[in-house]
Parts: structure tokens; sequence; C-alpha cells
């Protein structure tokens, strides 16, 4: 039975967020603490998850849905313990594979507001496959990816997204692989919202959340998380006051990419090879920058803005929303299919003559 | 005029090369039989490579058909009659058919080269290597292509019709109605007539050429086969647990979700389910095996009847995420169509040796129900078994068929839908406990006094709204525990839920019948799955030659029905077939401490029963010596 046969409200297209387009609307406004169960949070001290669990107690209200409708997929890994401190309904699953259950509960229900939590090794190494199916098929809920760079549940090792010659408990000489940018990854598989914000940003990250809720698809949100007891001051030079002005590169649609103290830098597309660069505004100009448009279908500008992120030790990353564009939803569209199918008959007796087959023979 | 010999039972097999269309002659010749009443049985035997090299032995592809007069349970050790469109086919089937036995054989394609390329250095249509055989060979494409000239195909197309002849040529030769066939062939290629002609008048040139010509002197008469009153049709394994599936969904009042990944042999499944949308069945083709079932157990959770379908492969790959069902205590649906291993194995062969896997193939104490199909219309009932007691105890419910009963069909006694009893999901809607401080709350695992199940609660339920997932859950409230007496306390109780499934099923009955001085027999066979069929024929044999043999068969391998130990116990002897290395026997040794005997066979085919007779009959005789 979904949410319309029981005569509740629901938000329609357009009046509300898309989104959330088939999830009931709550009856009475609702506060923080409704989405705040009764468990213990049992992150380490200074963990940047607090944070964006703080931030996204506080911004679910906002949404006017009702929390049972509501539900929360997780795989493993400390980020992973989220949806147990989220008084909605919520799975703690398996390593790598919350994309993959969360698409059986959004397929299965038009009437479910889907989150997934995930970490940097869930996400991208156990769970890598998952993941870019997930996006290539624009599954209707989002994806908040923690990424703090290293392994923390067991214990600091590195992490598909730490920067080559990282030295950890599994690599006392280093590490030797390449990492993943994951916005990058995410927009190779052409995802259709795909963007990045900071655990300590609680303005931007909500903001971010905001709109991830008004796409219908999946919306991809990288957080950079600080890990304070493996990775400590991983994302120093963004969140570091003294220096976040020339690291951050904030990305505002239809905006000039411009940033740094007084706005003296900014991004231009070389017009050759369509690769984005850093520049002194002095030197090019205020016209010569990009404007920042997230909406382009070809996810090859999104992709130039990645590559702006540092592979190595971070000093300097774009933040905010790369790529949201319109684009059906898989299980828009399986629920289409299955009630365009429906509306042919089935009833008993349809499935009597199907079982029944063409040809049957009787013995009297 | 011609001959006419009445016959009781009739073995076909029709080979040729992986192109030939043999399968497609195979299940006509079947629909057929099958539509005439004869009871039938039947054996597709086909490569796994879509199309290996042309004329040699691995792209033989072979349909085995037995048809009779009376109910039979096998298709057959050993065809009557071999079709033979290639030296290949010839080749790879010869040994199987006894002597005596009917070839015929297409000598278009006995060609030098493709006799060297099966090591041939003679032609056996001419030599006389085949002088202890009735040899009949025709140039069957030589005279379709000469019939079908009219509709002005290519040659390569229009000797592609020489299985319609062949199967025309058969239908003469034994009395087969030939309008089902006629009527496929006019509807498979409604949009392109010209190969719909050339087919069918394919098919009525093989007819009338068995009427006319001297070579057949007598054709055969299989009369049907007492069956029950009831409407009847043709169904494999795969078509019947699809089928099943879909009933029991439908059943129960939920929507059913399939998460699967292409696989032989359990692909069809897919195929099928993905055609019932209307009854509100999604189907997932998922990115692989895990994200098949991780979106099925999704799909669970939200309240849907979640399935997956796979084969052993798949089931490795499935294992986390089915102790997660154990864990999460969701209901859960995973069919196992086994086939030949261990790892890639060969598979389009059948085979039963996932039992342990499914049983045990899991970290941590993961109990499992477990059903297996007998046959390839029990498939059907199997699904809707497994739903009931899936739904019921909130646990995955493995499925175990396997790649004979999948792809092999039998007649079916189509089963009333209205009369199949609902299956109640009961959602929680309630509240169903109260916290420490005396406020009612919902407790996830607060479970049914009977039947140890937790509530079911689906997203969207106000008030209901709970965490669960793959960490220890603490009783009741299904809060994180890491408490040690809390873990020995719900590893147990996961374990005695499972076992009191026991309660819903039936005893297990064994055909004994007693001779004339009230006797019962000594020796019991024992079999689990598609064994059933071969078994059943072998002690009909060994019953026919005077000797005394009792049998009974499991659906149910966990848990097993109550009363099995007290069986194994009150006979001397038990012989376990099974097409793996004695898994069943393992489990029943362990279990209920009796010597059984294992018999196994693992050759990727069912087991034969002739061999199983022989086999049966001196170890009755045995016994009966040793104690005489």
């Amino acid at each position: 039975m979904t949410a319309v046969d029981e005569g509740v409200q629901t938000a329609a297209p357009g009046q509300s967020y898309r989104g959330l387009a088939g999830v009931p609307l709550a009856l009475e406004p609702l506060t923080r603490k409704d989405f705040t169960s009764d468990q213990e949070v049992r992150w380490c001290p200074g963990c940047g998850d607090y944070a964006v669990l703080a931030a996204f107690q506080a911004f679910m209200p906002e949404l006017g849905i009702r929390r049972e409708n509501t539900v929360i997929v997780s795989g493993i890994g400390c980020s992973s313990r989220f949806p147990y401190y989220v008084d909605s309904y919520g799975m703690h699953s398996i390593h790598g594979r919350a994309t993959a259950i969360a698409t059986g509960v959004a397929t299965a229900r038009e009437d479910a507001a889907v989150f997934v939590i995930t970490g940097d090794g869930d996400a991208l190494s156990i769970g890598g496959n998952h993941l870019i199916h997930v996006l290539r098929r624009n599954v209707n809920l989002t994806i908040l990816l923690f990424n703090n760079r290293i392994y923390g549940l067991t214990k600091g090792q590195y992490s598909p997204t730490s920067e080559i010659g990282k030295v950890t408990k599994s690599t006392p000489m280093g590490s030797l692989d390449n990492p993943f940018n994951p916005v990058s990854l995410a927009l190779g598989a052409e995802a259709t919202f795909v963007a990045r914000t900071i655990d300590s940003d609680r303005k931007h990250l909500t903001s971010v959340l905001k709109a991830a809720a008004d796409h219908r698809g999946t919306s991809f949100v990288e957080i950079y998380q600080n890990c304070p007891i493996f990775n400590d001051g991983a994302f120093d030079a963004i969140k570091d006051p003294t220096t976040s002005a020339d690291a951050i590169i904030p990305l505002t649609h239809g905006e000039p990419i411009r940033f740094g103290v007084d706005g003296r830098l900014g991004v231009v597309r070389d017009p050759r090879t369509g690769a984005f660069s850093v520049v002194d505004v002095a030197e090019v100009g205020v016209d010569a920058l990009a404007v920042h448009d997230a909406h382009v279908a070809d996810p090859s500008f999104a992709f130039g803005l990645s590559r702006l992120t540092d592979s190595g030790v971070l000093h300097r990353s774009p933040i905010g929303i790369f790529r949201d564009v319109e684009a059906p939803a898989y299980d828009d569209l399986a629920r289409e299919q299955v009630a365009l199918a429906v509306g042919s008959g089935s009833d008993d007796d349809m499935l009597q003559s199907v079982i029944d087959g063409r040809d049957t023979w009787q013995v009297r | 005029m011609k001959q006419v010999h009445t016959l009781d039972r009739v073995v076909i097999r029709f080979a040729g090369d992986s192109g030939d269309g043999m399968q497609l002659t195979g299940d006509r010749f079947t629909a057929d039989s099958a539509v005439f009443g004869n009871d039938i049985s039947t054996l597709p035997n086909f490569p796994a490579e879509i199309r290996a090299p042309a004329g040699t032995l691995p792209g033989v592809s072979s349909f085995q058909l037995h048809f009779a007069n009376y109910d039979i349970m096998t298709p057959g050790d050993r065809p009557d009659v071999l079709v033979a469109m290639n030296p290949a086919a010839l080749k790879a089937n010869i040994a199987d058919l006894p002597r005596g036995g009917v070839i015929i054989a297409d000598t278009a394609d006995f060609t030098k080269r493709n006799l060297s390329k099966v090591g041939y250095d003679a032609n056996p249509l001419e030599d006389g290597s085949l002088a202890d055989y009735q040899l009949h060979a025709l140039d069957l494409t030589g005279m379709t292509v000469e019939a079908v000239k009219p509709f002005g195909l290519s040659r390569k197309d229009a000797s592609r019709a020489k299985n319609m002849f062949a199967l025309g040529l058969l239908s003469w030769l034994y009395h087969r109605p030939t309008e089902g066939t006629l009527s496929f062939l006019t509807s498979k290629f409604a949009s392109k007539p010209a190969i719909r002609d050339a087919n069918v008048t394919a098919f009525k040139t093989g007819y009338a050429f068995g009427e006319t010509t001297e070579v057949f002197a007598v054709t055969y008469e299989v009369a049907p086969a007492p069956m029950r009153p009831g409407r009847y049709r043709q169904i494999n394994g795969n078509l019947a647990l699809a089928y099943g599936l879909v009933t029991a969904a439908k059943k129960a009042g939920l929507p059913l979700f399939l998460g699967s990944y292409p696989i032989t042999p359990a692909s069809d499944v897919l195929h099928e389910l993905s055609k019932h949308k209307r009854f509100g069945v999604t189907t997932f083709q998922a990115e692989d095996e895990i994200a098949g079932v991780g979106a099925a157990l999704g799909a669970s959770f939200a309240g849907h009847l979640g399935v997956t379908t796979t084969s052993g492969p798949g089931i490795a790959l499935k294992a986390e995420t089915i102790g997660l069902g154990v864990m999460t205590e969701l209901p859960l649906i995973i069919c196992d169509v086994q086939r030949a291993g261990p790892s890639t194995g060969m598979p389009t062969k059948t085979e039963q040796a996932d039992l342990l896997q499914v049983m045990f193939g899991r970290n941590g104490e993961a109990p499992v129900p477990v059903l297996a199909a007998q046959s390839p219309s029990d498939c059907f009932d199997t699904a809707i078994e497994a739903t009931r007691i899936a739904v019921r105890y909130r646990t995955p419910v493995i499925i175990l068929s396997d790649g004979y009963i999948a792809n092999g069909a039998e007649p079916w006694a189509v089963p009333d839908v209205a009369a199949i009893p609902a299956i109640d999901p009961q959602f929680a809607t309630e509240l169903n406990g109260t916290d420490k401080k005396g406020q009612p709350v919902f407790l996830p695992y607060l479970r049914d006094p009977e039947t140890l199940a937790r509530p079911w609660a689906k997203p969207g339920t106000a008030g209901l709204q709970h965490r669960i997932g793959g960490i220890e859950k603490a009783k009741d409230t299904g809060a994180v525990s890491y408490d040690p007496a809390n873990h020995e306390e719900m590893v147990r109780t996961r374990q005695a839920k499972i076992d009191g499934i026991v309660r819903d099923i039936p005893d297990l009955l064994v055909d004994d019948p007693a001779d004339a001085d009230g006797r019962h027999a000594r020796v019991l066979v024992l079999g689990w799955g598609s064994t059933y069929g071969p078994i059943t024929a072998a002690v009909r044999r060994v019953r026919k030659g005077g000797r005394q043999v009792a049998q009974t068969h499991l659906r149910h391998l966990n848990p097993f029905p109550a009363n099995l130990g007290a069986i194994l116990t009150s006979y001397d002897r038990v012989i376990l077939p099974e097409m793996n290395l004695g898994q069943l026997a393992l489990l029943l040794r362990a279990k209920y401490l009796v010597d059984v005997h294992s018999y196994s066979r693992v050759r990727g085919l069912p087991i034969s029963l002739s061999e199983l007779a022989l086999d049966l009959e001196s170890e009755i005789d045995q016994l009966e010596g040793a104690t005489a």
C-alpha cells in the first residue's frame, strides 16, 4: 500500500523537495529531538561524525516529512554507526553493500526518503562496484560519504582516498597506490547530483543536504571529515581560518569561480583541453574566469572542476555542488513499469490463466 | 499397409550441433506427447558454450525424451532411438544406445571433413560398424532443402529447417498429433512468413516422407497414460519455481522483489519473473550476486517479499548477506538451482553438491531453513512452502533445485490458485512493550512465544521506527549488545527458532509395502531433491524383481522432520543416493548416529536408475545372505 492509498498528504512534484515527492508529510512540525534516538553516541571525542550527525538531525525537520518514512542504510565503518543515532527506520548492514540494500528499499518504497551513510573505505574500496552502479542507475536516494582518508574502525590503515606515501600500520614504508578522487569517480559514473562539503561547516553542509533533497535521483555528497585519532589534520588547510580562503574553491551556480584573500585567485578553463586551472585574477582579469554551471548536461565540465582537488596532502579543493542535472530515476521507472502492467489485470483468475499456459489438456 | 506395434514406453534422444535446434525439436515432441496424454520426462543436455565450433564433440547438444503409457519417473537411462544430425552427435551418443536400437542419421553432414573432425576414419553409416543397430541413413538436409525451395531461402536458411523435417518424420513414426507444432511454428515465425512456411513445410514433408517411403515398415503407438483426473500442462522446474514465487507473494499480499544476477542454470527464473510485473513483481538485474541479494533484503526490510535466484557460485557470494538476513530476522527467499562444481565447474550439468554450502556456508552460527524440490512441478509447491516459512518465522529460507529438474519437464496437474491458503504477513502496527520508565515502546526483537519470530514493522509505520543490523542484538530491544550472556542467549534463540519450524513440517512417510506374510523391507532407500525420479524408478524395478525395499524422500533438510531419526533406526540398512560425495549422509550420521550407506554419483547427470536398481539388489541380497 502506498501513502497515497492511505489518503495522507504527500509532497507533490514542484510543491516541495523533488527528491521527496511521494513521501508523506508530517502532520505536525518535527524537531531535532524527534530525529534523535535513545542510543548513546559512541564516536571518539572530537570525531567529525558528531558534527555531521548534529547537522543532519537539525536539518531533517526542515524537510517536513514523517520520520517513520525516513530510512537510513549504512555499511560498515565508524560513520556507518550513524543510523543507530537517528530515530527513523534504519539498517546497519554489511561492508560496502549499503548502496545495494538501499536500492532495494528505494525501489520498493516510493514513500520512503532513503539515505545511505558510508565512508571512504566502505563506498570506494569494498563497495566500489555498488557505488558506481547506483550512480549510473540514478536511484532516488542520498549518499553521504564521510571521507576521512583513513580506515578508522580497523585502527588506522590507509584507505582508497589516502595520499600516496601514507605511512600507516599496514604501510610502514608508505602507501603505494594512487587514491580515488570520490567526486571524479562519481562524475565518471555520470552521477546526476555531486557535491562536496565539510563536516565542520554546518551552514554549507545543510545547504548541500537541502539541494540534495530537491534532486530526484542519486545525490552523492562527499563530506570531508576529520578523524582525530588516525588522520588528524588531514583537512586543516581548508578548516584553518588563516588558510581556508586560499584553500577552498567555492562552487556557486552562475557565479564566476573566484576565491582567496580579497578574491585574488580564480579558475579559468582552457578552451582547447577543457581543463581548469587556478590563476591570479589580477593577471587574467575577472571576465576570463570560468562561470560555474552545475546544470551542464555533459559531466565533463564538472569532472574538470573536480580535478582541481589535490590528490596528495590536501592544500586546496573545490567545495560545493559540482553537478545537478535532471534525469529519470531508476526506481521511478521500475515502479512505472509495474504500475503499467498491474493496470492490465492482476487478479487470481489472471494468475490462474498464466499458470495454465496455452497448452493444457483435460484428463477425465 | 504398414504394421503398427504398440509399446509401453519409448526413449528418444535428439542429438545434433548446438545450432541444429535439437532443444526446440525435443521440446515440441514433448509438448505433442504431453497433449496426447502420455506421461513424459525429459533431459536436455547442452554445452555451456553458446556455439562451440561446429561439428565438434564439445558442440553436441541433445534432448532426451521418455514417453509412456504409465507414470514414469525419469527421462530414461538409455535411448531406444537416436536421431543424429551429424557425425559428432553420433559419436558422442552411440555408446548409450543399446544394441538393436534405432539410429536415424542425417547423411548430409557425414562429409569427409566432419568425419575426420571427430576422429572417424571411415563413414560409420557405410562401413558396417553399425550393423548391430537398426540404421536409417537419410539425407534429411537434402530433402528439406528440396521441399522448401519455393520459399526462396538461402541454402543455409533452408537447411536450418531440417530439425522440423526430422520432427515430422518422428511424429509420423510414433503417431503424434501435429496440430500443436503447426500452430507453434505459425505463431513463432509470424513475422517471418518465408521462414514460417519453410518450417511448416519441412515438418509436413518429414511426416509425409514417413508415410510414403518404404524405409520404415513399422510404426509405433504409445497409448496415453492413466492419470488422475484434472487439467494438465507440461512444466519445467524453473518455470514452476517462478510461478510458485508469484503465487506465494500474491497469497501473502506482498509485492515480490527479485534481486538477481544472470547465472546458468537459474537465469530462466529471472526471465520468467520479469514477465509478471502485473502481479506486483519487480525484477532488478543487479551488478553482481551480492547486490542482487542485498537489494532483495532491502526490499524485505521495506515490507516486500525479497527473493534472489542463483546457482552455487552465487550462493558463495551471497553468504554474507544471507547472514545479515539471519541476524536481522527478515523474510528472504534464496533459490539455488545447483550445477556441477566446484568453482565454475560444469554450468549446464546437474549436481547436488551445494547442500553443505547452504547449510553451513556462513560465518558464525547462522541457521537457515533449507527445502529441496523433488521434481520439476514440485518446485511450485516448494516455493510456496518456503515463503510460508520465511514470512511466519521472519527468516531467510533456501530452496534447492538443480539443473536436472530446472530444465527437465513433466506433466503437471495445474493447481487451483484460489484453493491455495493465504499467507498472513502479520505486519507489526502497534507498540508492543514498555521501557524501563514504564513508557510504551516498540521492541523489534520481542518474540512470539510459540514461533520465536520477531515483529516485522515496515517503514512508514508510525511509532515503530527501529534500527536493525549485523551487530549482535540485545534481547527484545534490538539495541547493540556485546554482553556475553545476551550473545549466548541470542545464538541459541536463533537456532531454536529454526529448529522449531519442525512443528510445521509433516512427518516423513515411508513407502514400505508388506509382503504376503506381512513382513516389511530391511533396506530403506532415502533420497532428497531431484534424485526422487531415479530412486523411485529403481525401487519399482527392485520390487518387480521380487525383493523388498522401502523408500522415503526428504524435502525438509533443515530442520529435518521430527520422525526422521526413528525411521532411520528402524531399518537394518539405509542407502542414500545423492549427486555429491555423501553430503546428506554426513549430516544424518552426525545427527542420528546411524550408519547411513552413501551412494554417490557425480557425473553431471541424473543417477542411472538401472545402475541404482542393480546396486540396490546386490545390497539387499548381501544383507539377506549375511543373516540367512
